[in-house]
């Protein structure tokens, strides 16, 4: 385990904006941008926003179960601040704003920025929302969420991985993010009950603990799939009275019938 | 001087075995269908050296011995060296979608696996251009090592991991070079002998074991497994079906409980993984008698049966690590016969972790049975109330779509037919699978319900068929008999109380589906009520995955791709769709193009820079065209005998190693025998009498060339073949392994004899006539080879293996009619 982020010398990244009207708030995102802990001018602003802007393109392409139309653009705002750059290995920098996966090591990837997006829109997220991460990895989504949440604790399994993230988070001034190594499997019980969860390690099954530890109203989402591919997303709610109920969700639109006979 | 008979036997069996094992190998490291590509694509090493051998083939020959014995040590030599190198090479399959750089190391992992191909090629070549004469009898020896190699690399599996075999195979490379400077050389013999014995011996034994220590693409499960804190493995073992390893993790346990409800709240009691060639893993359950630490296996769609059936004598084909054998127990089936076909498998359950799985193969209620799954239905008199087909292969397999190019025969119409065969009356078939969305996997299985019951005369199929999902599994039903009220009500209050959704029953209300686990429509209630009902055909034609039931004939359950589909796909891999492509087909269509790309390079390129060679255009062509053609229709032939046969063998690793040495040593046989058999013809011919009432009788019919009666006969035996052995195999099926493999061995035998006459015919025809041609005539073939296996499963994945066999018929005639003509003379 891991001491948890006590950096607070730079101002927290969390929606800074979110009262704020969606006109101002676009507005406000370039200013949050140019403040922002991790936004500190880069050689890779330029790519950044071209990498958010195909990312908004191409948006909900989801067979939208939801009825969501476009990503929200408070989380375009946030991926356009959080430099992915530093969350790949240094020989990958150049593809850092690709859209597409890119291995960070020990057979694990740094998920496509398109997905990233759709998962973290799928969440809803809010500044008051507690949230949990099974699956750390480089950190990267983390870092995302936590610009749009209030706190989030993420549990890595490889603890290697959990150290490197641990220590890019804290450089990079992400304070209400706590990264802890171990098994996700009980979820984090003196941090419990969340607003979200996200389950990126792969499971044949949802553990338990983690429906247990999600508040009612609460949302969950897993992405399924190769460490290369995602075959689709799986949102779990809960209702109010404790009831689950799941969703599966094609990240991309496609009917597999096609018109003519 | 005469050819090194034994030495090109030697290497030969060399090549198969180290075919076979780099292929193996390679599917431990990386994935098994990257394994078949790199491997076809350093076949082409053969066509490489009849380029090699057409430019240089004077200098060579001046000095036979010396060339063969280089060549032959280099093969042992590269052999371990490239496996070496490319061990190092850091290529991961999966991201080829994504990272150009991935081209790089695939073309470099092709040209250091094509090196040792090409040098024992060179050997082979070389002795075909200086032993013109004897072009019969060293292609009877090539062919005769090769069968040989092809069951003695099963037995070297079964004694010794793929990495040593690899270095005790590659040792036979400086074997045969020594063999050779014995048989050959020239005075000087004791000296180069004893040279090359020590490289084999070093080849063996003196190189750090390190350089061919395998290393798994840490992309590999098992690679990621070992990554977190405590794991160990703690046994491995090893069989031609696969390298077994088995870890444990104390710290973080393995809870492999795949398709659990949401509603479970119980945690799998500890577990030991089990991962086959680095992918997995399969689950050991510790169990100590207490039914109740069972109880989450009842959250699974696959116990749907044991709340119709009651105590129901239960078949499961495939037990693997024992999980729906403990689901049988838990529901206190009467009876459990569990089929496994991985004999590690089973020794690592029922002897070395017997004691923490509870000794579950040892009970009184479980047999267990270690066959492959759909033989031994077929070969049971037995019959049972519920025949599970669990969820064989790990998610991370059917999701990247790698067994699309493997033949399955357990989900073919006829296997169907075979299960549906064997139950009880009212007894079930229940078979599960990962959800895929869209739907393919399912609706497939759906679909091939419904034909195998069409085929057994039930008027109403659709009656007898349910199917529901989990969030990530789903499984269908098939009852013998229709399903009664009573029977629908079970299931839907199974269905119920763990939030699974119906995706059929025969009474289904749309509204019922697509409940718990929501989809934006209810594809799966959709498509299975499209294809039960009258719209079947125009559904399936209109379905952008191809859900059309495998066969026998067309055994490809996991090949879904349309080409139709294929830009819709390509444009929402960038949106994150990557996963809708199914990339089996693509590979092996990725394969043929850069294998013909490559063999036309190869071929053109000597026809190029020997443009004042003396031989007729029309000749050349001539040449091309009939070694090219008896290359594709043998291998036509062959795989699609492997397949047939397979079936009967019921044995995917026997029967290819049965199937492929009967073929190669009756074929060497065979062409042994084709040049004395020409001339037996003309004697015959002038004088009938000589050969008794066979020459009488062959007098009769029309005068052809020995090569006209071996493609005749090879036509004749085929399409005999065609229609006399699948129901010769059903009738035969429950005879004993060694009367089948005698059967199978006695009828491969006439076919292969035949069909290893074309080529030294017609190479021995080049070398009287055109001799400077015959490194290329073998190089063509070489070509041919390869192209041909794939496009045999190319051709087979859209028309059956019917089809491949009738071409390659055709293309045997055809080839045959090439050469009625003599070849002209070469001038000068």
């Amino acid at each position: 385990m891991f001491k948890s982020l006590q950096n607070r010398q730079f101002a927290p990244p969390a929606g800074a904006g979110r009262r704020a009207s969606a006109v101002a708030l676009l507005i406000l995102a370039g200013v949050c941008a140019a403040a922002g802990p991790a936004a500190a001018a880069d050689d890779f602003a330029a790519e950044r926003a071209r990498m958010v802007e195909l990312v908004e393109d191409y948006g909900w392409g989801s067979d939208a179960a939801l009825g969501r139309e476009a990503i929200d653009p408070q989380v375009l705002a946030v991926m356009r601040r959080v430099p992915r750059h530093d969350f790949v290995p240094e020989e990958l920098r150049d593809s850092a704003y690709a859209n597409r996966p890119l291995p960070i090591g020990y057979g694990q990837t740094i998920s496509q920025p398109l997905i990233v997006a759709l998962m973290s829109d799928l969440l809803l997220l809010s500044p008051d929302h507690v949230v949990l991460e099974v699956g750390t990895g480089s950190g990267y989504h983390a870092a995302v969420v936590a610009g749009l949440a209030g706190r989030i604790h993420t549990i890595e399994i490889i603890p290697p991985l959990a150290e490197t993230a641990a220590r890019r988070l804290a450089r990079l001034g992400y304070d209400n993010v706590e990264v802890r190594s171990g098994d996700g499997y009980y979820g984090w019980a003196e941090a419990a009950p969340f607003d979200r969860i996200l389950v990126t390690a792969a499971a044949t099954h949802v553990p338990p603990p983690l429906i247990e530890q999600l508040k009612p109203g609460g949302r969950m989402v897993i992405p399924i799939g190769g460490a290369f591919a995602l075959q689709h997303l799986v949102l779990v709610e809960k209702d109010e009275e404790g009831g689950i109920r799941t969703r599966q969700l094609l990240p991309v639109r496609f009917v597999p019938l096609t018109r003519d006979g | 001087m005469r050819p090194p008979l034994l030495a090109i036997a030697l290497l030969s069996a060399a090549v198969l075995a180290s075919e076979v094992l780099l292929t193996r190998l390679f599917s431990i490291v990386q994935v098994h269908h990257f394994a078949y590509m790199v491997i076809s694509i350093a076949l082409l090493g053969y066509g490489a050296s009849g380029t090699f051998l057409a430019l240089f083939r004077e200098t060579l020959k001046a000095h036979f011995a010396a060339a063969f014995a280089v060549n032959a040590a280099l093969f042992g030599v590269s052999l371990v060296a490239s496996f070496a190198l490319a061990l190092r090479l850091p290529f991961v399959a999966a991201a080829l979608v994504w990272d150009p750089r991935q081209l790089v190391y695939l073309f470099l992992l092709y040209a250091l696996f094509t090196l040792p191909f090409f040098f024992a090629a060179n050997c082979t070549g070389l002795a075909f251009a200086c032993f013109p004469g004897r072009i019969g009898r060293i292609y009877r020896y090539d062919l005769m090592g090769a069968g040989v190699g092809a069951l003695a690399v099963v037995i070297l599996l079964f004694v010794f991991f793929p990495a040593p075999a690899l270095r005790l195979v590659a040792t036979l490379g400086p074997l045969a070079a020594a063999l050779a400077v014995i048989l050959c050389g020239g005075r000087q013999r004791a000296w180069p002998a004893a040279a090359l014995l020590a490289l084999a011996v070093c080849l063996a034994f003196a190189l750090p074991a390190s350089w061919t220590e395998l290393r798994l693409s840490e992309f590999k499960s098992l690679r990621q497994t070992l990554l977190i804190p405590g794991t160990q493995v703690v046994a491995e073992r090893s069989s031609p079906l696969g390298q077994v390893s088995v870890v444990r993790s104390p710290t973080i346990p393995f809870r492999h409980a795949p398709g659990v409800s949401l509603g479970n709240t119980q945690e799998p009691p500890e577990q030991l993984g089990i991962f086959v060639d680095g992918e997995g893993p399969m689950a050991i359950t510790r169990f100590e008698g207490e039914r109740e630490t069972l109880r989450y296996l009842d959250s699974t769609t696959m116990a749907l049966p044991y709340h119709i059936a009651e105590r129901p004598r239960t078949l499961i084909l495939g037990a693997g690590g024992g999980a729906d054998v403990l689901l049988a127990l838990y529901h206190r089936a009467a009876r459990v016969d569990a089929v496994e076909l991985d004999p590690e498998v089973i020794r690592l359950v029922r002897e070395d972790f017997a004691d923490f799985a509870g000794n579950i193969y040892g009970r009184e209620a479980v047999r267990l049975h270690a066959a492959e799954a759909r033989g031994f239905v077929a070969g049971s008199r037995a019959r049972f109330d519920v025949i599970q087909i669990p969820l064989l292969d790990s998610f991370a397999a059917a999701a990247a779509g790698p067994l699309s190019l493997s033949e399955s025969t357990l989900y073919t119409v006829e296997a169907l037919q075979t299960y549906l065969d064997h139950l009880e009356p009212e007894g079930f078939l229940v078979i599960t699978r990962w959800l895929k969305l869209p739907p393919r996997d399912s609706l497939k299985l759906f679909a091939t319900a419904l034909e195998a019951l069409d085929r057994m005369g039930v008027a109403a199929p659709a009656q007898q068929l349910a199917m529901l999902r989990s969030w990530s599994t789903t499984t269908l039903l098939v009852k013998n008999g229709a399903l009664s009220p009573g029977d629908l009500g079970k299931i839907r209050a199974f269905a119920g109380e763990r939030s699974f959704d119906l995706a059929y029953l025969p009474d289904l209300r749309p509204e019922e589906a697509n409940r718990y686990n929501v989809l934006s429509e209810a594809h799966f209630h959709a498509g299975a009520a499209a294809l039960a009902g009258a719209e079947r055909e125009s559904f399936l034609r209109r379905y952008k995955f191809d859900l059309r039931p495998a066969t026998d004939d067309r055994p490809y359950f996991f090949d879904f791709f349309r080409w139709r589909a294929l830009p819709e796909l390509l444009e929402l891999r960038a949106q994150g769709g990557a996963a809708l492509l199914d990339w089996g087909y693509l590979i092996i269509f990725a394969t043929l193009l850069q294998a013909a790309l490559l063999s036309a390079l190869l071929i053109l390129l000597p026809l190029w820079l020997w443009r004042r060679v003396p031989a007729k255009r029309s000749d050349r062509r001539r040449v091309f065209a009939y070694f090219f053609a008896i290359g594709i229709a043998f291998l036509f032939v062959e795989v699609a005998s492997i397949q047939r046969f397979m079936l009967f063998l019921s044995h995917p690793i026997y029967a290819v190693a049965v199937v492929l040495a009967a073929f190669l040593v009756f074929a060497g046989l065979g062409s042994g025998v084709a040049p004395r058999l020409e001339g037996w013809l003309q004697r015959v011919r002038k004088d009938g009498a000589a050969a008794g009432v066979l020459g009488t009788w062959l007098r009769r019919l029309p005068a052809c060339s020995a090569l006209e009666l071996a493609v005749a006969a090879i036509a004749v035996l085929a399409v005999l073949y065609l229609l006399a052995l699948p129901p010769l195999f059903g009738w035969l099926m429950p005879l004993g392994d060694g009367a089948k493999i005698a059967l199978a061995v006695a009828l491969i035998a006439p076919l292969a004899f035949w069909m290893g006459m074309p080529f030294p015919l017609g190479l021995e025809r080049v070398a009287q006539r055109l001799p400077a041609l015959v490194p290329w005539a073998w190089g063509v073939n070489g070509c041919a080879s390869v192209l041909s296996a794939v496009l045999a499963t190319l051709l087979a994945m859209n028309a059956g293996f019917t089809v491949v066999v009738l071409t390659a018929i055709a293309v045997y005639a055809g080839a045959a009619a090439l050469l009625r003509r003599p070849l002209s003379v070469a001038a000068g």
